[in-house]
């Protein structure tokens, strides 16, 4: 494996992580937007707000990792994303603001009303900002994103049959993995009805996710033939331990054992994740640019590996210690409480 | 679909307008951190139970703007991208790299900031403390960062082009420690505690003029101003050397400070004042020989004028103006903040006390908003002052823009956001000293902390 190909991997791992942890965020959002009124999803939303209040910030960075490395190391390629798919990405940085802000301010405002407009703008923007993201993974892997800093066509490059499927795949996967943390969440916290409700959206939202999947590997079969190849061939261990890990947390979820089922879920983020890349290698755009050819000069990648190196022996230990303090309930309430009442105690 | 436009002056005022927004929010990211330490250490030494109630409110609101600001810096994050490409694609293997750094302060400052925030009484008071500590430190290391790679856009360094003009070669400490890193790091973050500290200081300046003057809002005053006042005299030293190092590095952007159209000796200061379209200077009051003097210890310094660098690599007259008014009001704030800096230091060393006119207080409810203005102002000196380039000698603003026509849409709507999202933020946190000063704790459902009733 040369240089490239190293910090791909990088690359890689940290919208992996992004995937995970910060889909998780996203889904946050997605079940928030469908809780219901102020008081039927009271509860819920109590529960999502303490879920993600500490570490949404800090999953967050691994976005902006992955545009930086993306930037730095493949910059020519970072140009034709940015000038292409410009509008999907502008809508997902300004959800990013809306939805930032949003949670931010919700958590502060005493008064229910207050609270509705600005849990509507968090939860709105969760929703648009991965549909977003998605789509521009779309036009990446359908080949709609020409080589060497060029712009590919504004409109037909994000809406199309594969960032179609891509977003709403998008969607559907963070409001799963949401699904999983929550009920794990609530399980911690002792609210047992909490963990049936979020249960059975986690069971709905694998449901989902499973059969856009499916409608995907035909969309694609027409509209990214690279990707959709290779899915079938080098990639397919991984699509296979996808569904396996699917179907062992939809089990387990229906089963009732939340925890070991959030291993499963995880575990069927990350392969997707992974098969996507490994259908994807050697090519940064599909099928005109390569890793090996779009790369930036050894100088630079050699500080990304330092960086990442760094990242690894002093973030990862401080991300752990920030879940482990999360899950030990050192760093919130005991349980989730009703909202809307802020200024009386 | 839409009205194409010129994507250029849309994609600069975009810009502008966000890092005009963002940078803001900065001395607070970085400087806050550190009053609350202080704060928050004074309580666990000697039982302050002010300034441990100042601690707890003051990171709970550094919560909200630092939210607010870590959204506005993923807005610039994408900026780069949606507005600069063909600047990025370019020359990205080399003006990443700081960044890359910058993104693992960004994820230490976030990740302890949560645990610092959601942690009060959850951790044992020193590790509480301890935990804010990384905080402080990669507040310094990120603006560190992020100072390295605009230090590098007017000091570019590091690279080598092959004969297409592809970035072929990168060597990533000379690219990290240009030439103009270590001056613009230095000014910018003494800046930020400046800026911060006032900042600060002046909402407690405002309560104290309205007689709220018990010992909880002295001491909120005192924390931050305290540490402004240190940082502005200490500023006016790093930019006199700020001033005679862009001299040496950069003697365009100096020319059009000091609004120098020709080359010569004896050049004087010139306060105020423009050039015409012709390049005359007009109005303005004239200091003799002090440019010299100040650029080389000697009033026959040569001092190199904007003509001697063809129009088309120089600022414009008009951008020129823009520079020299901007540092006029720069060296101005910073000068009245050093002088009312000193007034409460000499106060302080002889009678242990805030002076007591009230017009010091009310120099000091302005010094906020004062303190923002120069730091603006400073940064507008900077980025015009580097006109036409976006890579000093290198690559061209309009070179490195989008082509998208549609800029002009992002802009309004961007500004539109922008407008909302800071307007809410004054309000949000309005309304939280509100209910503070009415005995509500902002506990409810969502907050970290347990109610702590009327106090």
């Amino acid at each position: 494996m040369n240089l490239a190909d190293l910090v791909a991997v990088v690359l890689f791992g940290a919208i992996t992580v992004y995937a995970i942890f910060g889909g998780a965020d996203f889904g946050a959002g997605f079940w928030d937007l469908f809780a219901g009124g102020a008081e039927r999803g009271a509860r819920p939303r109590a529960l999502i707000e303490h879920a993600i209040g500490p570490v949404w910030e800090a999953n967050h960075v691994w976005l902006i990792f992955v545009l930086v490395v993306l930037w730095t190391a493949f910059a020519q390629t970072f140009a034709s994303i940015m000038l292409t798919l410009f509008v999907p990405l502008s809508i997902a940085a300004l959800g990013i603001v809306l939805r930032g802000a949003g949670f931010a301010f919700r958590k502060v405002v005493p008064e229910v009303s207050e609270q509705r407009v600005f849990g509507v703008a968090f939860a709105v923007s969760s929703v648009i900002v991965p549909y977003c993201l998605g789509a521009v993974v779309g036009g990446i892997v359908s080949g709609r994103v020409p080589k060497g800093g060029q712009a590919g066509d504004s409109w037909s490059s994000w809406i199309n049959g594969s960032s179609i499927v891509g977003g709403l795949l998008a969607v559907t996967v963070c409001a799963y993995l949401a699904a999983v943390f929550l009920a794990c969440d609530a399980h911690r916290l002792g609210e047992s009805d909490l963990v049936g409700y979020f249960r059975r959206r986690a069971v709905g939202a694998a449901t989902t996710a499973g059969v856009l999947a499916l409608v995907g590997y035909f969309v694609m079969a027409e509209d990214a033939v690279h990707l959709h190849r290779h899915l079938t061939d080098r990639a397919l261990p991984l699509v296979i331990a996808s569904t396996v890990c699917g179907v062992v947390a939809l089990t387990l979820l229906l089963r009732d054992s939340v925890r070991p089922a959030r291993v499963f879920a995880v575990g069927a983020v990350a392969t997707v994740v992974w098969g996507w890349g490994v259908a994807q290698w050697p090519y940064l755009l599909p099928t005109s640019m390569t890793i090996e050819h779009g790369a930036a000069p050894d100088g630079t990648l050699i500080a990304l590996v330092v960086v990442t190196v760094i990242a690894a022996v002093v973030i990862v230990p401080s991300l752990g210690l920030l879940y482990v303090l999360d899950q030990r309930n050192s760093l919130e309430l005991g349980q989730a409480r009703a909202p809307s009442i802020t200024t009386e105690n | 679909m839409i009205l194409a436009v010129d994507p250029v002056p849309w994609a600069r005022a975009q810009m502008a307008f966000t890092l005009g927004v963002h940078i803001i929010l900065v001395p607070l990211g970085v400087a806050w951190a550190f009053m609350i330490l202080v704060a928050e250490r004074k309580a666990m030494k000697h039982g302050d139970a002010d300034a441990r109630l100042l601690a707890r409110r003051w990171s709970k609101v550094l919560a909200v703007t630092f939210a607010v600001g870590a959204v506005t810096g993923t807005v610039l994050t994408f900026e780069f991208g949606l507005l600069w490409p063909r600047f990025m694609g370019r020359f990205g293997d080399a003006f990443g790299i700081p960044f890359a750094i910058e993104g693992l302060f960004f994820f230490l400052e976030a990740i302890f900031l949560a645990i610092y925030i959601y942690g009060w009484d959850r951790l044992s008071p020193r590790a509480h403390w301890w935990s804010g500590v990384p905080i402080v430190v990669s507040g310094i290391g990120g603006t560190a960062s992020v100072i390295a790679a605009n230090a590098w856009m007017n000091q570019p360094a590091g690279f080598r082009l092959n004969a297409a003009g592809k970035v072929v070669h990168v060597d990533a400490m000379k690219v990290i420690f240009n030439r103009a890193f270590p001056y613009e790091t230095a000014h910018m973050l003494v800046a930020a505690y400046l800026v911060g500290g006032f900042l600060i200081a002046s909402v407690y300046a405002v309560a104290m003029l309205r007689g709220r003057r018990d010992r909880y809002h002295r001491l909120g005053f005192l924390i931050p101003f305290t540490i402004a006042a240190i940082a502005a005299p200490v500023q006016m030293v790093v930019g006199d050397f700020v001033a005679r190092a862009v001299f040496h590095d950069d003697p365009t952007k100096f020319a059009a400070i000091e609004l120098v159209s020709k080359t010569g000796t004896h050049v004087p200061e010139t306060l105020g004042g423009y050039l015409d379209a012709r390049g005359r200077l007009h109005a303005g009051i004239r200091i003799p020989d002090a440019a010299s003097l100040l650029s080389g210890y000697s009033t026959s310094t040569k001092v190199q004028g904007l003509r001697a660098v063809p129009a088309r690599d120089r600022p414009t007259f008009a951008q020129v103006n823009t520079v020299h008014l901007a540092w006029d009001l720069m060296i101005g704030l910073g000068s009245a903040l050093a002088l009312l800096s000193v007034w409460f230091g000499v106060t302080w060393w002889r009678r242990r006390d805030l002076p007591r006119t009230v017009w010091f207080l009310r120099a000091a409810a302005v010094s906020g908003v004062a303190s923002v203005a120069a730091l603006e102002a400073g940064w507008v000196v900077t980025e015009v002052g580097r006109q036409p380039w976006i890579v000093h000698g290198f690559m061209r603003v309009p070179q490195g823009a989008t082509t998208n026509s549609g800029v002009w849409v992002t802009f309004l709507v961007v500004v539109g956001v922008y407008l909302a999202v800071g307007v809410v933020t004054v309000l949000v946190l309005r309304s939280m000293a509100r209910r503070w000063r009415a005995g509500f704790d902002i506990s409810g459902p969502y907050s970290p902390d347990p109610p702590m009733g009327p106090s």
